[in-house]
Order: C-alpha cells, then sequence, then structure tokens
C-alpha cells in the first residue's frame, strides 16, 4: 500500500446500472466524478457541505450528498442518479408526479428531491405527510414552499 | 404603451392546468443550467477574495500563483477596465458601472469580506482553488461599519471617498449617506395634532439572502475578434448584456449572452458578479472559462436585501380612520449606494388610504455586500413596520384589526404615499375573500400543555413593473408554433408565455412550443423580477400571436380569393365573412403555406408604462413553547389578488414560495455579523432557511381582479406574497404571548427575552 | 482543498501505520460528512485520508449479553434501523436520528461524531450518560478512554499521532433503566443544537424511585459535559417534580456556555433546565416501559 502516491484512483463502479471504470483524481467528490468525468450532470452542486441535498445520489441503495462521498469510495457500489429513474417505459411516477402537481418552479433541487423521494418509497410505499417531511427535511427549496413537493410525493405514492 | 381591456372570460386554455413544456427536462436531469455549461478546452476560475471586510490593499503579489503549474491566467483590480461613474436603469433598481466593476474586483480598497482582489484561471477547479492560496495581499485593516446608525456617526469611517450623497437634491461629501428622499402631502402635523388615537414604534432588521439553491457560476469566451460570449444562470439576459459591456467598456452588440436554466434567484441574479471576470480570464487565457461561486461566497458577496431601520407614526380619528402616517426609513445598501428606498416608499402605506402622509427614506453604506433585489425588494421591511404598527394601534384602540383594515383600504382613486394615484386594484376584494375564507373562520384551537396559539394577519403590496419585452413566433407546417421569447424562465413561466399564443391562435398549449432566446435571437426583453414577466412578456406573446393572427388572414385571402377584411378568426378557425361556411381550421392553413407565400412568422414586442398592482393578505397560525420558546406556524394562508391566473398551479406556487420565504425572514433568518464584518453563519446549515419539517401545507385562495391594463387581466403575483408573511407572524407572535416583538428575526431566543 | 491521496485499508494495523507516518496531515475517513467539509474550507490541510470503511472490526454493530458495540465507521442508520438497539439503548438512537438529514446519517456515525468532537455532537451525551468507552488502537497496542473523557476542547479529542478509534463500548443498560436525548434547533431538523441534553436512569424495582443517574449535555461547554452533580442528585430520590426540577437546576449550572450566533448564555442555560426536566421524563417514561 503506497500513500505518498499523488495518483488517480482506479474506480469500477456501476452508474445507473452501467459499469463505468474510471481514474479518480484521490480528493475529487462523487458530485464531480459524475459531473466532471463521466458527464452526468443532472446532479447538482447546492453548497457542498452536505447542507442543501440538492447533489443527492443513491449508493447501494442509501441516499447520500454526492459532495461529501469521494468518487474513490464508490468503487464497487452501485450509483443511482435523476439520470436513471425515467426507463424507455417512461418516466418514474414521481417524475410524473412533480410534473402534474406542478411541484418545481426553478428545478435546480428536483434531481435531488426525485432521488430522494424514490429513497424513501422504494422502502417505505405509503408514508404519510409528516414522514415525507421528515425524510426530505435535507433537501432544500427555496422557490416552492414545499407545499407542491410533498403533494406530488403523495401523489406518487401508495 | 398604454392600452386598458375588458378582459374575456371564455377561455380555453388561460386557467388550465397544463404540464410546463421544461419540465421533462428538469425532472430528468437533462435541462442544462448555468453551472452544467461545457465547452472544448474550458477551465476553471476561481476568485481570491479578502478577509476583511474594510481594508486598504497595500500589495498583492500573485507571482507564486502564476508560476503554478496548470495555471492559465491571473487577474487583478489593475486589469479592470476603467468603467465610467454613471447610473442606467436594470428595472429593477440601478446600476452604476464605476460601482459595479469595483464590487467584482476591489481596485485599491476592499469594502465588504469576501470582495474578490484577485481571479485565477487554471486547468481545473481544485487546481484553481490551490494557487488562490498562493496569493499574497498586504492589507491595512480599517474599522467596519455594520449598521446604518455607525454609518451615520460623525466619526464614522468612510467607504467610498469620492461619494457624492443626495440629501433632499443638496450634494453631501465625506459621507455614507448615499440618497435621502423625501414625499409627503397634505397637512401631517395638523392630523396627527387632531387625531384621537397615535402611535410612534421604532422596527429594526436585520439583512436576509435570497437564498437560492443554484450558486452563481457563468462560462465565457473572448474570442479573436474582440466578441465575448457569456453563458450564464441571469435573470435577465439583455440586462446582464447591458452589464457585462458596461464593466468591460465594450459595445453591447460585442457581448453575446445565452441564458441557460436557472436555478432560483429572486432578484439577486438580476446583478452580474462572475461573468465579467470570466471573459477577462478569457481573454487572457485564450480558452473558455467557467467559474462556479462556493456557498460561503455567495452568502458574503451576492444578494442580501437591506437590513433596516424604520420608525413609523400612524395617527386615526375616533371611528377608526387611518389620517396620518410618518415613515423613516433607513436602509443598509452594502458597499454601494442603491438600498430600494424608492419602492419602500411606494410601498410602505399602500393598503391604506391616509390623506397625510410623509416618508423619508435614507441609502446608507455599511461594509456588507451590495444589496441585490430580492423579491419585492423594500417592501418586506416598511410592511413589517407598518402592518405591526397598525395592529398595536388596533390593539390600543381596541379596534378589529381586519375591520380596520377593510374600513381604510386602498382603492380606485386611492393616493399611494409616493403620491401615485391607484386605478383598478383588489385590495378591498382580497379583504373580503379574507373574511369568507376556511381560515379566517377556522377556530385556532387550544394549545397542547407548555405552549400557546395565535393568530395574525398582515397585509402585503408590490406595485409591479411593466418595461419591455419582446418574442417572435413562426409557424410551422403541422400547425404547431414556434416561440421564442426574452424572459428567462425560473419558476415556469415558458409555459405562461405559450399559453398566451395558444389562447389568441385557438390550439392548444403544448401545440406552442417556447424557447427563451439568446441576445441575438429576440429582441430586447428586461430582466424575470418585478412581477413583470407574465404581465409585460406575456403581452409581448399576446401581440405576437394576434400579428401572427393578421399575417395569416393574408394567406386565407389568397387562398379564397377573396379581401383580408372579410377573413374572420376565432377560436382557431378562419372563416369568410361573406359566406359562412367556408372555414378553414389554423392547422390545415399551416400545411398549405407552401404555396400560399411561405413561412409565416411574427414578432410581438412591448414597453409598458405601469403594470397594475398587487395586493395580498396572509393569515398565520402560531404555536409557541413557552419554555423554549419555539414558534411552529400550525397553519398557514395566503390570499391575492392575482388578476387573472394564466397558469393557476404556478401562481399558487408563486404564493405559496413567497409565504415561505417571508417566513423563514420572520422567524430565523439573518446576516449575524460580528464587528469585524464577518458573516457568522454563511452557511446552509447556520443560515437558517425553512425545510419541508417546519411548514404545513400553505393554503391559497387566488382572488381574481382582472387587471384591465392586459389582455387576459394578468396581474404580477410573484412578490407581493413575501411582503405580509413577517408582519402576520409579529402580530400572532403577539396574540400568542401577548408581548410584541419590533425586531426581525424573532427567534426563539428573542421570544424567551419578551417572555421574561 | 489541499488535495490528497486515497488509501483504503482493510486491517486496523495498516491504517495506524498510515496515521502513524503521517501524524495529523492524516485523517480516518468514515461518513466523510464533517472531513471533507473541513478539508474544502481548508481548516485542515491533509496528505491523505485513510477510508476506514473497509475494516471489519470498525463496521461491525453488535448487541449482546455485554453490551453494545458501536464500529467507528458504523453509519447513524444502521443504529436506529437495528431493532435490539432501539429497544435497549433509545437514548443512543434518539442521537443518531438527529445527526444532519437522512443523507447524511447515511454516512455519518457515532464514531466519527466522537472524533470531530463538537462541543454540539448530539450523538455524545447519550454516549456519555451510558457510561459508553472508546476503544482505540495504535501501533504500540489498544488502550480504553471513558466517553466523557473523550473530547479536550473544540475539535480536539484524546486522540494522539497514529491513534485510531476503533470502536465505543456501551454496557448493557442496568434492569429499570431508560435514557433519552434531545437538543434545541431553531429548526426542526439539519441544525446544530443550541443545547443538548442526554439522559440514562435506573429506577428501583417500584419505578417510583431513582437508584441512580447520569446527565450529559451538548452545546453549553466547549466539549460534551457531564453534569454528574445533577446526575448524582437522582440518586435514591423518588420519582416526582421536585426531584427532576433539582436535577434540572444542577445541570443548568453545569452549562458554561458561550454567546454565539445560535444563542446566548442565558438562552442555553434556560434550555438546559426544561430540556433535562423533560428528558429526565422522558427516560422515567421508557424505564417504566
Amino acid at each position: 500500500m503506497t500513500t505518498k502516491s499523488p495518483g488517480k484512483i482506479h474506480v469500477t463502479t456501476t452508474i445507473n446500472g452501467q459499469e463505468h471504470e474510471l481514474l479518480v483524481p484521490p480528493y475529487m467528490s462523487l458530485l464531480d466524478t459524475l459531473r466532471e468525468l463521466i458527464g452526468l450532470t443532472g446532479t447538482k452542486e447546492g453548497c457542498l457541505d452536505g447542507n442543501c441535498g440538492a447533489c443527492t445520489v443513491s449508493v447501494d441503495g442509501r441516499i447520500v450528498d454526492s459532495c461529501l462521498v469521494l468518487g474513490a469510495e464508490v468503487n464497487g457500489k452501485n450509483v443511482d442518479t435523476v439520470e436513471g429513474m425515467a426507463t424507455a417505459e417512461g418516466l418514474h411516477p414521481l417524475q410524473q408526479a412533480f410534473l402534474e402537481e406542478a411541484a418545481l418552479q426553478c428545478g435546480i433541487c428536483t434531481p435531488g428531491f426525485l432521488v430522494a423521494a424514490k429513497g424513501l418509497l422504494d422502502n417505505e410505499p405509503s408514508p404519510t405527510e409528516g414522514r415525507i417531511r421528515h425524510w426530505l427535511a435535507g433537501n432544500l427549496c427555496r422557490c416552492t414552499g414545499y407545499d407542491k413537493i410533498v403533494r406530488a410525493v403523495q401523489k406518487a405514492s401508495s | 404603451m398604454v392600452a386598458t381591456f375588458e378582459p374575456k372570460t371564455d377561455y380555453k386554455v388561460v386557467g388550465t392546468r397544463p404540464i410546463r413544456h421544461d419540465g421533462y427536462d428538469k425532472v430528468t436531469g437533462r435541462a442544462i443550467y448555468g453551472g452544467d455549461m461545457k465547452l472544448p478546452g474550458l477551465i476553471w476560475g476561481v476568485c481570491v477574495r479578502s478577509p476583511h471586510a474594510h481594508a486598504n490593499i497595500k500589495s498583492i503579489d500573485t507571482s507564486a500563483a502564476a508560476a503554478m503549474d496548470g495555471v492559465f491566467a491571473v487577474l487583478t483590480g489593475a486589469d479592470m477596465p476603467k468603467a465610467e461613474s454613471k447610473l442606467v436603469d436594470l428595472g429593477e433598481g440601478n446600476i452604476n458601472f464605476k460601482w459595479a466593476s469595483n464590487k467584482l474586483m476591489a481596485d485599491n480598497k476592499v469594502l465588504y469580506k469576501g470582495h474578490p482582489v484577485a481571479a485565477i484561471a487554471a486547468v481545473d477547479r481544485y487546481t484553481a482553488e490551490e494557487a488562490a492560496r498562493l496569493v499574497k495581499v498586504e492589507y491595512e485593516v480599517l474599522k467596519s461599519i455594520t449598521n446604518v446608525v455607525d454609518a451615520l456617526k460623525p466619526d464614522a469611517p468612510i467607504l467610498l471617498p469620492d461619494l457624492v450623497g443626495d440629501d433632499l437634491g443638496e450634494d453631501v461629501t465625506n459621507t455614507n449617506m448615499a440618497a435621502h428622499v423625501r414625499h409627503e402631502f397634505g397637512d401631517v402635523e395638523g392630523a396627527f395634532a387632531a387625531a384621537a388615537h397615535t402611535i410612534e414604534r421604532e422596527y429594526n432588521m436585520q439583512m436576509v439572502h435570497q437564498g437560492y439553491i443554484e450558486p452563481h457560476n457563468a462560462t465565457a469566451t473572448w474570442d479573436e475578434e474582440d466578441r465575448i460570449k457569456i453563458w450564464t444562470s441571469t435573470q435577465g439576459a439583455f440586462p446582464a448584456r447591458t452589464q457585462i459591456a458596461g464593466i468591460l467598456q465594450v459595445n453591447v452588440s460585442q457581448v453575446k449572452v445565452t441564458p441557460l436554466e436557472i436555478g432560483g434567484g429572486f432578484g439577486g441574479k438580476i446583478p452580474v458578479y462572475f461573468e465579467p471576470l470570466a471573459a477577462l480570464l478569457s481573454k487572457k487565457s485564450g480558452r473558455p472559462v467557467k467559474m462556479v461561486m462556493e456557498r460561503t461566497a455567495v452568502f458574503e458577496t451576492t444578494g442580501p436585501t437591506p437590513g433596516a431601520r424604520m420608525i413609523i407614526k400612524l395617527g386615526a380619528d375616533v371611528d377608526g380612520k387611518l389620517t396620518a402616517a410618518t415613515a423613516d426609513i433607513w436602509f443598509e445598501a452594502g458597499a454601494n449606494p442603491g438600498a430600494f428606498i424608492g419602492p419602500a416608499a411606494m410601498c410602505v402605506y399602500a393598503p391604506y388610504e391616509i390623506a397625510n402622509t410623509r416618508i423619508d427614506g435614507w441609502d446608507i453604506l455599511v461594509n456588507k455586500p451590495k444589496v441585490a433585489p430580492y423579491r419585492a425588494p423594500g417592501s418586506p421591511q416598511v410592511a413589517f413596520a407598518m402592518e405591526s404598527a397598525v395592529d398595536e394601534l388596533c390593539e390600543e384602540a381596541g379596534w378589529d384589526s381586519l375591520k380596520f383594515r377593510i374600513d381604510n383600504a386602498s382603492k380606485a382613486g386611492t393616493r399611494r404615499g409616493d403620491g401615485v394615484l391607484f386605478s383598478k386594484i383588489g385590495m378591498e376584494e382580497v379583504l373580503e375573500a379574507t373574511k369568507e375564507s376556511a381560515h379566517w373562520n377556522a377556530p385556532l384551537g387550544d394549545a397542547p400543555a407548555g405552549k400557546k396559539r395565535g393568530r395574525g394577519i398582515a397585509n402585503g403590496y408590490w406595485f409591479n413593473i411593466g418595461l419591455k419585452s419582446s418574442a417572435n413566433l413562426a409557424l410551422n407546417s403541422d400547425g404547431t408554433v414556434q416561440l421564442t421569447e426574452g424572459s428567462t424562465d425560473i419558476g415556469g413561466s415558458r409555459t405562461s408565455m405559450a399559453m398566451h399564443v395558444a389562447e389568441v391562435l385557438g390550439i392548444g398549449a403544448h401545440d406552442v412550443r417556447p424557447t427563451v432566446g439568446d441576445t441575438e435571437s429576440v429582441g430586447y426583453t428586461d430582466v424575470t423580477g418585478g412581477s413583470r414577466t407574465t404581465y409585460a412578456t406575456g403581452y409581448a406573446c399576446w401581440i405576437a400571436a394576434n400579428n401572427l393572427v393578421e399575417v395569416l388572414k393574408d394567406r386565407v385571402a389568397v387562398l379564397w380569393d377573396i379581401n383580408k377584411d372579410d377573413v374572420d378568426f376565432k377560436d382557431g378557425v378562419f372563416s369568410s365573412k361573406a359566406e359562412a361556411q367556408k372555414t378553414i381550421g389554423f392547422k390545415e392553413l399551416a400545411g398549405k403555406l407552401g404555396d400560399l407565400g411561405g413561412p409565416a412568422n411574427s414578432t410581438g414586442s412591448v414597453d409598458l408604462e405601469s403594470a397594475g398592482d398587487g395586493f395580498g393578505l396572509h393569515i398565520a397560525d402560531v404555536e409557541i413553547d413557552v419554555e423554549t420558546g419555539k414558534t411552529d406556524i400550525i397553519r398557514y394562508t395566503a390570499i391575492q389578488d392575482v388578476g387573472t391566473a394564466i397558469h393557476p398551479s404556478y401562481v399558487e406556487g408563486q404564493l405559496q414560495g413567497g409565504a415561505v420565504q417571508g417566513i423563514g425572514w420572520a422567524l430565523n433568518e439573518e446576516y449575524f455579523m460580528t464587528d469585524d464584518g464577518t458573516m457568522a453563519n454563511s452557511s446552509f446549515l447556520d443560515y437558517r432557511m425553512p425545510t419541508s419539517l417546519d411548514l404545513p401545507l400553505i393554503e391559497t385562495v387566488l382572488v381574481e381582479v382582472p387587471n384591465p391594463l392586459h389582455p387576459y387581466g394578468v396581474r404580477g403575483v410573484g412578490e407581493t406574497p413575501i411582503c405580509p408573511p413577517i408582519p402576520a407572524i409579529a402580530n400572532a407572535i403577539k396574540d400568542a404571548i401577548g408581548t410584541r416583538l419590533y425586531n426581525t428575526p424573532m427567534n426563539a431566543g428573542s421570544i424567551l427575552e419578551a417572555l421574561k | 482543498m489541499h488535495p490528497f491521496a486515497y488509501v483504503a485499508p482493510t486491517t486496523v494495523a495498516e491504517a495506524v501505520a498510515v496515521l502513524t507516518e503521517h501524524g495529523d496531515r492524516a485523517r480516518p475517513l468514515a461518513g466523510g460528512t464533517d472531513l471533507l467539509v473541513k478539508a474544502r474550507a481548508n481548516a485542515w490541510e491533509l496528505d491523505a485520508v485513510i477510508d476506514i470503511k473497509n475494516i471489519p472490526e470498525l463496521m461491525t454493530l453488535s448487541v449482546n449479553g455485554d453490551g453494545l458495540s458501536i464500529g467507528a465507521g458504523v453509519p447513524c442508520y444502521q443504529v436506529y434501523d437495528n431493532s435490539d438497539v432501539v429497544a435497549q439503548y433509545p437514548g443512543i438512537v434518539d442521537g443518531a436520528s438527529i445527526i444532519g438529514g437522512i443523507q447524511v446519517q447515511s454516512r455519518a456515525g457515532l464514531g466519527g461524531n466522537l472524533c470531530n468532537a463538537a462541543p454540539s455532537g448530539d450523538g455524545i451525551p447519550a454516549l456519555i450518560a451510558h457510561s459508553a468507552v472508546a476503544h482505540i488502537a495504535n501501533s504500540s497496542g489498544t488502550r480504553e478512554v471513558a466517553v466523557e473523557d473523550f473530547c479536550t476542547g473544540p475539535s480536539r479529542t484524546v486522540l494522539e499521532a497514529g491513534d485510531l478509534l476503533v470502536s465505543i463500548e456501551v454496557p448493557k443498560p442496568a434492569a429499570n433503566s431508560g435514557a433519552a436525548y434531545t437538543r434545541f434547533i431553531p429548526r426542526n431538523e439539519m441544525d446544530i443544537a443550541v443545547a443538548g441534553v442526554g439522559v440514562y436512569v435506573v429506577l428501583d424495582d417500584s419505578g417510583q424511585n431513582f437508584v441512580s443517574g447520569r446527565i450529559a449535555l451538548a452545546s453549553v461547554g466547549p466539549t460534551p459535559i457531564l453534569a454528574s452533580e445533577a446526575g448524582d442528585s437522582l440518586a435514591g430520590k423518588p420519582v416526582n417534580d421536585e426531584t427532576i426540577a433539582v436535577a434540572a437546576a444542577l445541570a443548568k449550572n453545569a452549562a458554561t456556555p458561550i454567546t454565539d450566533m445560535r444563542g446566548t448564555v442565558d438562552q442555553r442555560k434556560q434550555l438546559v433546565e426544561v430540556l433535562t426536566g423533560r428528558m429526565i421524563n422522558k427516560a422515567v417514561e421508557r424505564a417504566r416501559g
């Protein structure tokens, strides 16, 4: 094991179901790995300190702030981003509900909310309003006042 | 241009809720926001920022940074073009290019913490940040001014030695006071002398930030023929172009601004920050340069809305009629002049008819970031003071505060505090809707043990603006229409524009494909701000659509070999006035244009002097833990005259979003400044914007009093809803705990103090 | 952010070797929710980060007859998703459930919370109240430090160059015991404690009298504080408002807060008294089952 190497880290990771082999600078965040190395810019940068949730992605089924994960850490893991939510069959029910309920205004927080909400509904298909609000407290939205976001998640649940 | 309409009511598209056109890209991550921009050979720029709020720069040594591997260009104040001192109107606020330039990059003095002193472009962001740490700056630290009272003291350090202040028309030098304005009418002193009830109170508010989630960003190229291309998140591509050209001292035609998707602005993305710096770094490096602002810098160097000190005095007669009012308003401008005291004066008394009033406003420099518009800039501050004072006056006189607001409501013909007469407005209708609302008629309910509940109401007002907008239409052979319009879309406005066009043409909302144009694909359009977008750009779209109908009538005349004047158009069908059975649908006609003269295009533009005022009222129910001072909002309703709601979902969204920003401002948000001018809470962790868990559902009541200045009766809706929440919550807290708070934020600590 | 190397050892010995080599220019990386923020803000200039999440004993959470063992890299969600931990250590679960939002709880853990040594660390008071012990490894062996002695100042701990926190060991709760933690924050989540109080109480078989108690405080001193007098005052006293009020007042006296952007001295002291009373009542309720 070398510790002096300034070199890049060889990472094999599955992103939205597709395997990627990457050379990642050791200090590069998962957020930048997705955005800069792979070109998946759907995951957004908001604060770089884990307080806004705009960069939320799922790693092995758990939602995380990708600004607080190193790209090197996802070696051998499954990463899911907003770009992986829709399939050839169409939008994920949450995406459809966000559109129908007008749950986005500027839309910059939307990818993070969608990935976070999917993380909830995948495990708890029928959460209460309170549970939805609690689960999404790590995602800031400054446009909507959350009303229509909560309604959209409710619509996509059950 | 002033036209009046008797808006129609039998709409096919207006008032429906189609899925927004840009929605699919935004829920799938495909939408390209400013920060997502990529170009071949792109490099990254960062700023070196001052750790001091007020200091003279003695020296800057960038040599170590410039020598670092991977660094392409280094920029300091010495590289900034020398802009002239000249005031330019940006629609919602003015700009002086000299000061705007100095705000982006310090010359020989830093005026706020985080003030850029150098910028570096390097192969990637990490390298640029490392290089930035190698820049050595020597400072002579000066005493910082962090509030308006200290700024006006005789021994206060002067921020801008060359500032000439305007004190009611007199020039003043060696001052931190940029302007003092006054509006006065009636016999104020006489009215107060005759008043049966008077009240005078002082209110203080800390600066707050717009809090958009997307940081500022810009990508620029400066090419061989001195053409500058900018891709950015902006609230107005054209006003951005004006600023960039002014700061860089080039012609506007040398600058092309392409607005990418924008992640919130609320006024804060009207000013440019990185665009000119990225352009200069591109010029120096010969490479495209991208900059994305770190969150701390967003708080420390962009946005905020003014902190304020305000003294309000009200007088009323025995019957509860307001007879006199004065307002003294000191606003923090930050490091350059321009603190929105004009809008504050326009708004302070607007919901009330008062015969005798005076307003004095002062625009004061402090060592904080230069303020930027924030959703009804200046109005939430004065609403907090005025609506709190109104409630306290009612408490002292024993009047019902809703009845008082009804009895004193502004109406057509009421004179606003700055002298303007109202035309058709909906304040009275809003108050009537309040009386009938479910929330107002529901009991507050009993508080659990250890808690107290209260209910408060407050009015809010924004005058809304019109200004310039442009739109282009092109008809496709399948009967769909391409719309290119100039307003950047922050909250679904593209779809409202398309709906204007669809309503005129008798086609579906999704038969119109709207695009936000760059500065070379559509005519000049002012900012997305001032609650003007749906009103003014929608109006331009309506004109463009009507012009397209005229173009098509020509083609129908050719088709049927009749006179154009004999062609009628209604609900998407052209018909012959002479032979009623002779008709052709809009889409069918579109398919025949190849034989009828070719492409059918049209354009529309407006320059609207006035806009139709926006009034609202909010009801807030709070529950307060008397042991901890914690306030929870347990029910909340926003009621507003929206004229005509084009897309009701997004109108509701404006009311809800504005209400929640106001709730955050009321309860927790503030620039917590240390004495040395540092914002101690410059992160989303400690700048406490509401989360989903801090709020109930936000109920809305859309009151529709169609605006006669718009063909469909639209009034701007975006800004009014941030005005009532702060006083509504102040009034609710008073109702709950029996003590009134006069300063924001009204946080747990202040409530505990009040309960002592 | 200073560019650093990334290493992912699979044994404690390897991790300790890297830590020893780099001294304070290397840090263990567990959840990264403090480390990466500090590195990015240049508060820490690091040459290497040592991802500890591939070291099995640092990722183990186990409940057995001896008590609870929390590996230093175990994230919060595994603590509150574990039904045995929820049943036996609800006070620790209270803390683990409110560190950041769900995203942060996927990564951040009690070990990192302890090593970060923020006075406001929400995970720490309940550990102190439970008399938890930190197990530390270095190149010369292992040692144990009581959690209440672990933090020595804001962002400072007993860890020296080459030391690695391996696990936090929590004794098995006594019969008729209960614990609880809460904090006051201006919002309802995603906030730093203005004040926090963790309580562990043991009742007698009747459930009407305290046998013993331990009370620990957050955000009211340079480190999390064990309010010994407050906890000790409960011993042998009947469970009633007066007993609880006395303990709450003593807890308030133990608090030595400062005034900053998050709260004032007076506010924080009052909150300690209020929250102590509330948490003793909650712990009693839990002790009575």
